[in-house]
Protein backbone atom coordinates (compact mmCIF):
# COMPACT_ATOMS: atom_id res chain seq x y z
CA UNK A 1 0.00 0.00 0.00
CA UNK A 2 2.69 2.47 0.93
CA UNK A 3 4.18 2.36 -2.55
CA UNK A 4 0.87 3.34 -4.02
CA UNK A 5 -0.06 6.78 -4.84
CA UNK A 6 -3.78 7.28 -4.93
CA UNK A 7 -4.83 3.69 -4.99
CA UNK A 8 -7.95 2.77 -6.92
CA UNK A 9 -7.63 -0.99 -6.81
CA UNK A 10 -10.05 -1.66 -3.98
CA UNK A 11 -13.49 -2.96 -4.58
CA UNK A 12 -14.88 -3.72 -1.16
CA UNK A 13 -13.12 -1.35 1.14
CA UNK A 14 -16.22 0.70 1.69
CA UNK A 15 -18.75 -0.18 4.26
CA UNK A 16 -20.89 1.30 6.94
CA UNK A 17 -21.32 -0.41 10.26
CA UNK A 18 -24.99 -1.15 11.06
CA UNK A 19 -25.28 1.88 13.32
CA UNK A 20 -23.61 4.17 10.76
CA UNK A 21 -26.05 2.96 8.10
CA UNK A 22 -28.93 3.55 10.51
CA UNK A 23 -27.87 7.12 11.22
CA UNK A 24 -27.53 7.74 7.48
CA UNK A 25 -31.02 6.27 7.00
CA UNK A 26 -32.62 8.49 9.64
CA UNK A 27 -30.83 11.48 8.23
CA UNK A 28 -31.89 10.73 4.63
CA UNK A 29 -35.47 10.25 5.70
CA UNK A 30 -35.59 13.62 7.43
CA UNK A 31 -33.78 15.39 4.60
CA UNK A 32 -36.19 13.89 2.04
CA UNK A 33 -39.17 15.04 4.06
CA UNK A 34 -37.68 18.50 4.26
CA UNK A 35 -37.31 18.57 8.05
CA UNK A 36 -33.55 18.87 7.97
CA UNK A 37 -31.15 20.79 5.82
CA UNK A 38 -27.82 18.94 5.43
CA UNK A 39 -25.92 22.22 5.76
CA UNK A 40 -27.62 22.85 9.11
CA UNK A 41 -26.34 19.45 10.27
CA UNK A 42 -22.83 20.32 9.13
CA UNK A 43 -22.99 23.58 11.02
CA UNK A 44 -23.94 21.79 14.23
CA UNK A 45 -21.29 19.09 13.82
CA UNK A 46 -18.72 21.78 13.11
CA UNK A 47 -19.32 23.20 16.57
CA UNK A 48 -18.05 19.93 17.98
CA UNK A 49 -15.38 19.00 15.51
CA UNK A 50 -12.62 19.18 18.10
CA UNK A 51 -14.54 16.96 20.46
CA UNK A 52 -13.12 13.56 19.59
CA UNK A 53 -9.61 13.16 20.92
CA UNK A 54 -8.23 16.27 19.20
CA UNK A 55 -4.90 16.20 20.99
CA UNK A 56 -4.16 12.51 20.48
CA UNK A 57 -2.47 12.99 17.13
CA UNK A 58 -0.39 15.91 18.41
CA UNK A 59 0.96 13.75 21.23
CA UNK A 60 1.94 11.08 18.74
CA UNK A 61 3.79 13.61 16.60
CA UNK A 62 5.56 15.11 19.63
CA UNK A 63 6.65 11.64 20.75
CA UNK A 64 7.96 10.86 17.27
CA UNK A 65 9.95 14.11 17.31
CA UNK A 66 11.59 13.40 20.64
CA UNK A 67 11.99 9.63 20.57
CA UNK A 68 13.71 8.29 17.43
CA UNK A 69 12.92 4.69 18.38
CA UNK A 70 9.22 5.57 18.61
CA UNK A 71 9.44 7.34 15.24
CA UNK A 72 10.87 4.16 13.73
CA UNK A 73 8.07 2.06 15.18
CA UNK A 74 5.51 4.57 13.93
CA UNK A 75 7.01 4.39 10.45
CA UNK A 76 7.05 0.60 10.46
CA UNK A 77 3.59 -0.01 11.92
CA UNK A 78 1.43 3.03 12.53
CA UNK A 79 -1.48 1.08 13.98
CA UNK A 80 0.68 -0.56 16.66
CA UNK A 81 2.57 2.64 17.51
CA UNK A 82 -0.69 4.55 17.89
CA UNK A 83 -2.11 1.77 20.07
CA UNK A 84 1.04 1.94 22.18
CA UNK A 85 0.03 5.50 23.12
CA UNK A 86 -3.40 4.20 24.14
CA UNK A 87 -5.31 5.35 21.07
CA UNK A 88 -7.22 3.42 18.48
CA UNK A 89 -10.54 3.04 16.78
CA UNK A 90 -13.16 0.40 16.97
CA UNK A 91 -10.66 -1.91 15.32
CA UNK A 92 -10.19 -2.93 11.76
CA UNK A 93 -8.71 0.20 10.30
CA UNK A 94 -5.00 0.62 9.86
CA UNK A 95 -3.23 3.85 10.55
CA UNK A 96 -0.32 4.72 8.30
CA UNK A 97 1.96 7.54 9.37
CA UNK A 98 3.25 9.61 6.45
CA UNK A 99 6.42 11.46 7.44
CA UNK A 100 7.07 14.79 5.75
CA UNK A 101 10.63 15.25 4.53
CA UNK A 102 12.41 18.16 2.83
CA UNK A 103 11.80 16.31 -0.45
CA UNK A 104 8.18 15.32 0.12
CA UNK A 105 5.12 16.82 1.76
CA UNK A 106 2.10 14.60 2.46
CA UNK A 107 -1.55 15.54 2.10
CA UNK A 108 -4.50 13.38 3.06
CA UNK A 109 -7.94 13.30 1.52
CA UNK A 110 -10.81 10.91 1.15
CA UNK A 111 -12.26 11.17 -2.32
CA UNK A 112 -14.96 8.65 -1.47
CA UNK A 113 -16.62 10.17 1.54
CA UNK A 114 -14.90 11.34 4.66
CA UNK A 115 -12.69 8.50 5.87
CA UNK A 116 -10.51 10.16 8.43
CA UNK A 117 -8.15 9.02 11.17
CA UNK A 118 -10.64 10.13 13.84
CA UNK A 119 -9.12 8.18 16.74
CA UNK A 120 -6.13 10.48 16.44
CA UNK A 121 -7.55 13.59 14.80
CA UNK A 122 -11.12 13.78 16.02
CA UNK A 123 -14.11 14.62 13.86
CA UNK A 124 -13.26 15.62 10.32
CA UNK A 125 -13.58 19.34 9.66
CA UNK A 126 -16.47 20.26 7.39
CA UNK A 127 -14.13 21.36 4.57
CA UNK A 128 -12.50 17.91 4.58
CA UNK A 129 -15.86 16.39 3.68
CA UNK A 130 -16.65 19.00 1.04
CA UNK A 131 -16.61 17.98 -2.64
CA UNK A 132 -14.32 20.90 -3.65
CA UNK A 133 -11.58 19.83 -1.25
CA UNK A 134 -11.94 16.16 -2.17
CA UNK A 135 -11.63 16.91 -5.87
CA UNK A 136 -9.02 19.65 -5.76
CA UNK A 137 -6.65 17.91 -3.36
CA UNK A 138 -6.13 15.21 -5.96
CA UNK A 139 -6.08 17.36 -9.09
CA UNK A 140 -4.20 20.38 -7.75
CA UNK A 141 -2.57 19.71 -4.40
CA UNK A 142 -0.30 22.76 -4.58
CA UNK A 143 -3.29 25.00 -5.29
CA UNK A 144 -5.14 23.34 -2.41
CA UNK A 145 -2.29 24.16 -0.06
CA UNK A 146 -2.28 27.75 -1.34
CA UNK A 147 -5.99 27.93 -0.40
CA UNK A 148 -4.88 27.15 3.13
CA UNK A 149 -2.13 29.77 2.96
CA UNK A 150 0.64 27.19 2.75
CA UNK A 151 3.38 27.49 0.15
CA UNK A 152 6.10 24.89 -0.02
CA UNK A 153 9.57 25.18 -1.53
CA UNK A 154 9.51 24.53 -5.31
CA UNK A 155 11.49 21.34 -5.02
CA UNK A 156 9.31 19.69 -2.38
CA UNK A 157 6.96 17.16 -3.95
CA UNK A 158 3.42 16.74 -2.68
CA UNK A 159 2.14 13.23 -2.23
CA UNK A 160 -1.60 12.78 -1.89
CA UNK A 161 -2.95 9.86 0.14
CA UNK A 162 -6.52 8.80 -0.50
CA UNK A 163 -7.98 7.32 2.69
CA UNK A 164 -10.13 4.22 2.70
CA UNK A 165 -12.39 2.57 5.22
CA UNK A 166 -9.50 0.27 6.06
CA UNK A 167 -6.51 2.57 5.89
CA UNK A 168 -6.33 5.99 7.45
CA UNK A 169 -3.34 8.24 7.05
CA UNK A 170 -1.76 10.60 9.53
CA UNK A 171 0.76 13.19 8.39
CA UNK A 172 3.82 13.57 10.61
CA UNK A 173 5.05 17.10 9.97
CA UNK A 174 8.74 18.00 10.24
CA UNK A 175 9.89 19.38 13.55
CA UNK A 176 10.46 23.12 13.08
CA UNK A 177 13.86 24.63 13.76
CA UNK A 178 14.01 26.57 17.00
CA UNK A 179 12.26 23.93 19.08
CA UNK A 180 15.39 22.30 20.47
CA UNK A 181 15.06 21.29 24.09
CA UNK A 182 11.28 21.73 24.18
CA UNK A 183 9.20 19.33 26.29
CA UNK A 184 6.86 16.89 24.55
CA UNK A 185 3.91 18.83 25.93
CA UNK A 186 5.13 22.10 24.46
CA UNK A 187 5.94 20.45 21.16
CA UNK A 188 2.45 18.93 21.00
CA UNK A 189 0.95 22.40 21.39
CA UNK A 190 2.28 23.51 18.00
CA UNK A 191 1.02 20.43 16.13
CA UNK A 192 -2.25 21.66 14.68
CA UNK A 193 -4.91 19.39 13.28
CA UNK A 194 -4.32 20.82 9.82
CA UNK A 195 -0.60 20.04 10.04
CA UNK A 196 -1.55 16.37 10.51
CA UNK A 197 -3.86 16.47 7.49
CA UNK A 198 -1.15 18.18 5.49
CA UNK A 199 -3.05 21.41 4.88
CA UNK A 200 -0.97 23.25 7.46
CA UNK A 201 2.47 23.35 9.05
CA UNK A 202 3.39 23.54 12.74
CA UNK A 203 4.10 27.12 13.76
CA UNK A 204 6.40 27.79 16.65
CA UNK A 205 4.54 30.98 17.50
CA UNK A 206 1.55 28.78 18.50
CA UNK A 207 3.53 27.24 21.34
CA UNK A 208 1.92 27.03 24.74
CA UNK A 209 4.21 26.57 27.74
CA UNK A 210 3.61 23.46 29.82
CA UNK A 211 0.24 23.73 31.46
CA UNK A 212 1.43 21.92 34.57
CA UNK B 1 -24.44 27.88 19.61
CA UNK B 2 -28.05 29.03 19.18
CA UNK B 3 -30.35 29.42 22.14
CA UNK B 4 -32.25 26.29 21.19
CA UNK B 5 -29.07 24.28 21.06
CA UNK B 6 -27.92 25.45 24.47
CA UNK B 7 -31.39 24.68 25.78
CA UNK B 8 -31.12 21.21 24.39
CA UNK B 9 -27.69 20.75 25.90
CA UNK B 10 -29.01 21.92 29.27
CA UNK B 11 -32.03 19.64 29.11
CA UNK B 12 -29.85 16.71 28.19
CA UNK B 13 -27.37 17.41 30.94
CA UNK B 14 -30.15 17.66 33.49
CA UNK B 15 -32.02 14.51 32.61
CA UNK B 16 -29.52 12.11 31.11
CA UNK B 17 -25.85 11.25 31.53
CA UNK B 18 -24.68 12.63 28.18
CA UNK B 19 -20.95 12.03 27.65
CA UNK B 20 -19.50 15.52 28.04
CA UNK B 21 -16.64 17.64 29.22
CA UNK B 22 -16.65 21.20 30.57
CA UNK B 23 -17.50 22.63 27.13
CA UNK B 24 -20.31 20.29 26.19
CA UNK B 25 -20.94 16.93 24.56
CA UNK B 26 -18.06 14.72 23.48
CA UNK B 27 -18.21 11.92 20.95
CA UNK B 28 -16.35 8.66 20.67
CA UNK B 29 -17.00 8.25 16.95
CA UNK B 30 -18.12 10.58 14.16
CA UNK B 31 -21.54 8.96 13.64
CA UNK B 32 -22.40 9.92 17.20
CA UNK B 33 -21.88 13.59 16.40
CA UNK B 34 -24.01 13.13 13.28
CA UNK B 35 -26.81 11.57 15.34
CA UNK B 36 -26.50 14.33 17.92
CA UNK B 37 -26.69 17.02 15.23
CA UNK B 38 -29.75 15.39 13.68
CA UNK B 39 -31.67 15.60 16.95
CA UNK B 40 -30.60 19.21 17.53
CA UNK B 41 -31.65 20.16 13.99
CA UNK B 42 -35.04 18.42 14.26
CA UNK B 43 -35.66 20.15 17.54
CA UNK B 44 -34.65 23.51 16.10
CA UNK B 45 -37.20 22.93 13.35
CA UNK B 46 -39.91 22.13 15.88
CA UNK B 47 -40.35 18.50 14.78
CA UNK B 48 -40.32 17.63 18.47
CA UNK B 49 -39.74 19.55 21.69
CA UNK B 50 -36.89 19.29 24.19
CA UNK B 51 -39.36 17.80 26.62
CA UNK B 52 -40.47 15.11 24.19
CA UNK B 53 -36.88 14.28 23.36
CA UNK B 54 -35.79 14.05 26.97
CA UNK B 55 -38.67 11.68 27.64
CA UNK B 56 -37.98 9.52 24.61
CA UNK B 57 -34.28 9.21 25.42
CA UNK B 58 -34.88 8.73 29.13
CA UNK B 59 -37.32 5.90 28.42
CA UNK B 60 -34.86 4.20 26.10
CA UNK B 61 -32.04 4.41 28.62
CA UNK B 62 -34.18 3.17 31.51
CA UNK B 63 -35.33 0.25 29.38
CA UNK B 64 -31.75 -0.63 28.43
CA UNK B 65 -30.62 -0.46 32.06
CA UNK B 66 -33.55 -2.63 33.17
CA UNK B 67 -32.53 -5.18 30.53
CA UNK B 68 -29.01 -5.21 31.95
CA UNK B 69 -27.47 -2.89 29.34
CA UNK B 70 -24.23 -0.97 29.67
CA UNK B 71 -24.01 0.95 32.91
CA UNK B 72 -20.88 2.81 31.92
CA UNK B 73 -22.76 4.86 29.32
CA UNK B 74 -20.69 3.52 26.43
CA UNK B 75 -23.83 2.60 24.51
CA UNK B 76 -25.37 6.02 25.05
CA UNK B 77 -25.55 6.95 21.39
CA UNK B 78 -26.98 3.57 20.36
CA UNK B 79 -29.85 4.34 22.75
CA UNK B 80 -29.95 7.86 21.32
CA UNK B 81 -30.54 6.49 17.81
CA UNK B 82 -33.25 4.11 19.03
CA UNK B 83 -34.98 6.94 20.87
CA UNK B 84 -34.91 9.05 17.72
CA UNK B 85 -36.31 6.27 15.59
CA UNK B 86 -39.09 5.52 18.07
CA UNK B 87 -40.00 9.17 18.43
CA UNK B 88 -40.21 9.61 14.66
CA UNK B 89 -42.38 6.50 14.39
CA UNK B 90 -44.63 7.81 17.15
CA UNK B 91 -44.99 11.07 15.23
CA UNK B 92 -45.93 9.19 12.09
CA UNK B 93 -42.81 10.41 10.28
CA UNK B 94 -41.07 7.05 9.91
CA UNK B 95 -41.67 3.32 10.09
CA UNK B 96 -39.42 0.56 11.33
CA UNK B 97 -39.53 -1.12 7.96
CA UNK B 98 -38.78 2.13 6.20
CA UNK B 99 -35.69 2.81 8.31
CA UNK B 100 -34.54 -0.80 7.97
CA UNK B 101 -34.88 -0.68 4.20
CA UNK B 102 -33.07 2.63 3.92
CA UNK B 103 -30.25 1.50 6.22
CA UNK B 104 -29.83 -1.68 4.15
CA UNK B 105 -29.78 0.43 1.02
CA UNK B 106 -27.02 2.68 2.41
CA UNK B 107 -24.99 -0.38 3.42
CA UNK B 108 -25.27 -1.82 -0.12
CA UNK B 109 -24.53 1.55 -1.67
CA UNK B 110 -21.32 1.83 0.36
CA UNK B 111 -20.18 -1.65 -0.68
CA UNK B 112 -20.92 -0.94 -4.32
CA UNK B 113 -19.09 2.38 -4.46
CA UNK B 114 -15.57 2.19 -5.83
CA UNK B 115 -12.97 4.23 -4.06
CA UNK B 116 -12.44 7.61 -5.64
CA UNK B 117 -16.12 8.46 -5.94
CA UNK B 118 -18.58 9.57 -3.28
CA UNK B 119 -20.95 7.11 -1.64
CA UNK B 120 -24.44 7.96 -2.86
CA UNK B 121 -27.69 6.22 -2.13
CA UNK B 122 -28.22 5.79 -5.89
CA UNK B 123 -25.19 3.49 -5.91
CA UNK B 124 -27.27 0.80 -4.21
CA UNK B 125 -27.59 -1.82 -6.97
CA UNK B 126 -31.02 -2.90 -5.70
CA UNK B 127 -32.45 0.57 -5.62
Amino acid sequence: MSGHHHDHDHTHDNHYTPIEARVKALETLMVEKGYVDPSALDAIVETYETKVGPRNGARIVARAWTDPAYAERLKADGTAAVAEMGYGGRGGEHIVACFNTPEEHNLIVCTLCSCYPWPVLGLPPVWYKSPPYRAKAVIDPRGTLADFGVSLPEGQRIRVWDSTAETRFLVIPMRPAGTEGWSEEKLASIVSRDSMIGTGLPRIEDAVEDAR
Amino acid sequence: MSRLESDLAAALAAGTPIPRDADGPVFAEPWQAQAFALVVALQNRGVFTAEEWAQALGAEIREALAAGGCRDGSDYYERWCEALEHLLIEKGLASHEGVDALAASWARAAEATPHGTPIRLENDPLR
